[in-house]
């Protein structure tokens, strides 16, 4: 055996396994690449359709607050005050500005500038400040979705006038003209529930009811999905029984979530009769859903702590119960806790079953409690990109931002928990 | 040549220990011990005394049941799935295997150091106090840095570490880490230490500490230990029990088994014909 020669024929093999190695590493990167695009593409296409819902049209205009056009004589009487015609403040001092208008098809139309909805921003002003009765003050107030598109679009140099008259446009460009309507900070997108009106919408009856739904799964999952993992991993004796059960975990967590919803359906509302559309039942819904996942990573985190410290635990004359508790439960919480929180980002994006237990209503009140009617965001989604005014589409998009950076705050706070408990030692 | 010595080593059937397994004040005893892994022995009828205050070495080729005998004398075989003993161990005369007993007691009575180092990753205090904790041995925070430093002074370490009590034992080298480990088992005052193979991941300097420890500590303990290197077993131990195959072969003082093996089979192993 001349070495000389088993020397040719290894580095003959070794340039074939250098370019092997390089064409992997190029496979390699262009996978992350494409999966890089697709997330900027993403981003870019939602970004640029969402950004404008941050901001609405207002009309500038002075209001002035006169008791007799409302129709009331008594700010502390609550009747009244709902009786009130509230709306004909911003609609007469839109008329003063146009003092032209004098057909009623032309005033209807001028009346159409305006939220309908802006008469109430009013009433909570007043109620605010009660002294400004029968004073006169200049307020923005909110203008149609219509005219909240156009003068968008408008400005974006693009105009789109479908929905509006020629007339309406020109005083548009004569409010443009004076300084008279402007965008400005959307705040009921932040501060509203879900309205008929995609000037008034806002999501957060649907944060809110997210939030409520997932605490409610998170209390629920974690525990018992922690509890279990911990019994099957260190207490259950090893038969056919656990080998059963833990084929059906796995099976659980390829179900696909409508099931989960149907489920609900049929023993939570159907057969407990837990009311329909409250984040009780969500929560419940979604725990069955998020609990196979919970259950695995968990029992992965457990089986990953070294046996030599459960040894350890067990040789100084820790009982099972301590072992875990003082030294298996610890090592394995980062590892839990990031499956916990990898299943409650999934349970946030999840329809399908929310669907089926009727979270799906509209609803315009922002929950105050788990009993309370809601809906959740994604579902929110699904209502405001089914919904045929222009208008929803820059909300829908802003919707997903906000629940996309729900999602990355989450996720970032797994890897943020982790790191902080890992870090120990 | 060759041929005849190996089939020389053949084990009889009918073996008995040779050598002086029992004595007359026994710390533990073991009567006729099978140990089955799932359906496979591991152990063969092992018959063994173990005094008061000795040092016990258990030497043998790999896989010949050292640890599987180790474990069995404070229950660590217990977490194994499967694993059955039949047979008596007593220690101080009460069965070790009787449904009365509690483990968790045996195992504060019976402290083990394992192969490889394995401390808590926790502070050394924590470490060390662990077992006195849950055992309920200290009443005040007193009694218990009282502990601390008894145990870490007894296993070595006090002067390395006491002023770092609160940094994490997996920071110490892997020597301290063993040193720390005992200190762990004897923080609980156990009477029997169980050591399997301590310093087969330590260096010579550090194993050189270790031995100098387990004859420190032999004044107080009963210790078994486990071990691959012979020069180690003639070092530290009183006597030296030979295993193979799952059987006892022989035990003897530790310089005679060395010295004068009586069966064969010790003395094909410690010439190293095999092992
Ligand atoms: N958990 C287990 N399950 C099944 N068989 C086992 C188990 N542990 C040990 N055995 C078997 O029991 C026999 C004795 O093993 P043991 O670990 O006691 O040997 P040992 O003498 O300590 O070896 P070494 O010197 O290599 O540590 C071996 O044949 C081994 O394969
Ligand atoms: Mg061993």
């Amino acid at each position: 055996m001349s070495d000389s020669k088993t020397l040719i024929k290894i580095q003959h093999s070794l340039t074939q396994r250098n370019r092997a190695e390089a064409r992997f590493h190029w496979y390699g990167r262009i996978a992350i690449l494409i999966g890089l695009m697709a997330v900027a593409l993403l981003f870019i296409d939602i970004v640029g359709k969402g950004h404008g819902a941050f901001r609405a049209t207002y009309i500038n205009l002075d209001i002035r607050y006169d008791a007799d056009l409302i129709g009331i004589d008594n700010l502390s009487d609550t009747e009244q005050l709902s009786a009130g015609n509230w709306q004909a403040l911003p609609k007469t001092a839109l008329r003063e500005r146009f003092p032209d208008v004098s057909s009623r098809r032309d005033k209807r139309r001028l009346n159409n500038l305006l939220s309908n909805g802006a008469g109430f921003d009013l009433k909570d002003r007043l109620l605010a400040s009660p002294r400004l009765l029968g004073k006169t003050e200049s307020v923005w107030v909110l203008a149609d979705d219509d005219i909240d598109t156009y003068y968008k679009s408008w400005l974006d140099g693009n105009a789109y006038e479908a929905r509006l008259t020629g007339q309406q446009i020109q005083w548009i460009g004569e409010l443009h003209e004076q300084g008279s309507i402007k965008l400005k900070f959307n705040s009921n997108l932040f501060n509203r529930g879900d309205s008929r009106e995609p000037e008034q919408a806002g999501i957060r009856g649907a944060a809110v009811g997210s939030f409520l739904t997932l605490v409610m799964t998170l209390m629920l999952s974690f525990p018992i999905g922690v509890c279990a993992a911990i019994y099957l991993e260190e207490f259950a004796p090893k038969n056919r029984w656990t080998d059963f059960i833990e084929v059906n975990i796995n099976n659980l967590a390829a179900v696909p979530s409508i099931i989960f919803g149907l489920l609900g359906l049929a023993i939570f509302i159907n057969f407990f009769h837990v009311p329909r559309s409250v984040p009780i039942v969500g929560g419940l819904v979604l725990t069955l859903m998020t609990l196979p996942t919970i259950i695995i990573t968990s029992r992965a985190a457990i089986k990953s702590v070294p046996p030599s410290i459960r040894e350890a635990a067990l040789g100084v004359g820790a009982s099972r119960y301590q072992m875990v508790l003082h030294h298996v439960l610890p090592l394995a919480l980062p590892g839990m806790l990031t499956g916990a929180i990898i299943g409650m980002a999934q349970a946030l994006g999840e329809t399908a079953p929310l669907l089926m237990i009727g979270m799906v209503a509209f609803i315009v009140d922002i929950p105050n409690g788990f009993s309370d009617p809601a809906t959740v965001l994604p579902v929110q989604i699904f209502l405001w990109a089914d919904s045929p005014e222009r208008a929803f589409v820059e909300k829908t998009s802003a919707a997903i931002m906000v629940l996309l950076s729900f999602l990355i705050a989450m996720n970032t706070t797994a890897v943020w928990l982790r790191r902080r408990l890992e870090r120990r030692w | 040549m060759k041929l005849k010595s190996e089939q020389a080593l053949e084990l009889d059937e009918s073996h008995v220990t040779v050598g002086q397994s029992f004595c007359d004040d026994p710390k533990m005893t073991m009567r006729n011990v099978d140990v089955f892994y799932s359906d496979k022995q591991a152990i063969y009828d092992v018959n063994i005394d173990i005094a008061k205050n000795e040092v016990i070495a258990m030497i043998g080729p790999s896989g010949c049941g050292k640890s599987t005998f180790l474990r069995t004398l404070n229950r660590m075989n217990d977490t194994v799935e499967g694993c059955r003993v039949d047979g008596q161990i007593c220690m101080d005369g009460q069965d070790l295997y009787s449904p009365k007993l509690d483990v968790v007691e045996l195992r504060a009575r019976v402290g083990m150091v394992f192969q490889k180092p394995n401390p808590f990753p926790k502070s050394i205090r924590d470490n060390v106090t662990y077992g006195p904790k849950i055992h309920g041995l200290a009443d005040t925070r007193v009694d218990l840095d009282e502990i601390l430093e008894k145990s870490l002074r007894k296993a070595g370490l006090w002067e390395e570490v006491k002023d770092r009590l609160d940094q994490p034992g997996t920071g110490l080298s892997g020597g301290q880490q063993q040193r720390l480990c005992i200190a762990r088992a004897i923080a609980v005052s156990p009477e029997v230490i169980l050591m399997d193979e301590p310093c087969s991941a330590l260096d010579p300097i550090a194993t050189a500490k270790i031995e100098e420890l387990i004859k420190e500590l032999s004044q107080n303990f009963t210790i078994a230990i486990v071990t691959h290197s012979m020069q180690q077993a003639a070092r530290v131990s009183h006597r030296t029990a030979y295993f193979h195959l799952g059987k006892l072969i022989e035990v003897n003082p530790t310089e005679q088994v060395f010295t004068m093996p009586k069966h064969q089979l010790t003395e094909a192993y410690i010439t190293g014909r095999f092992g």
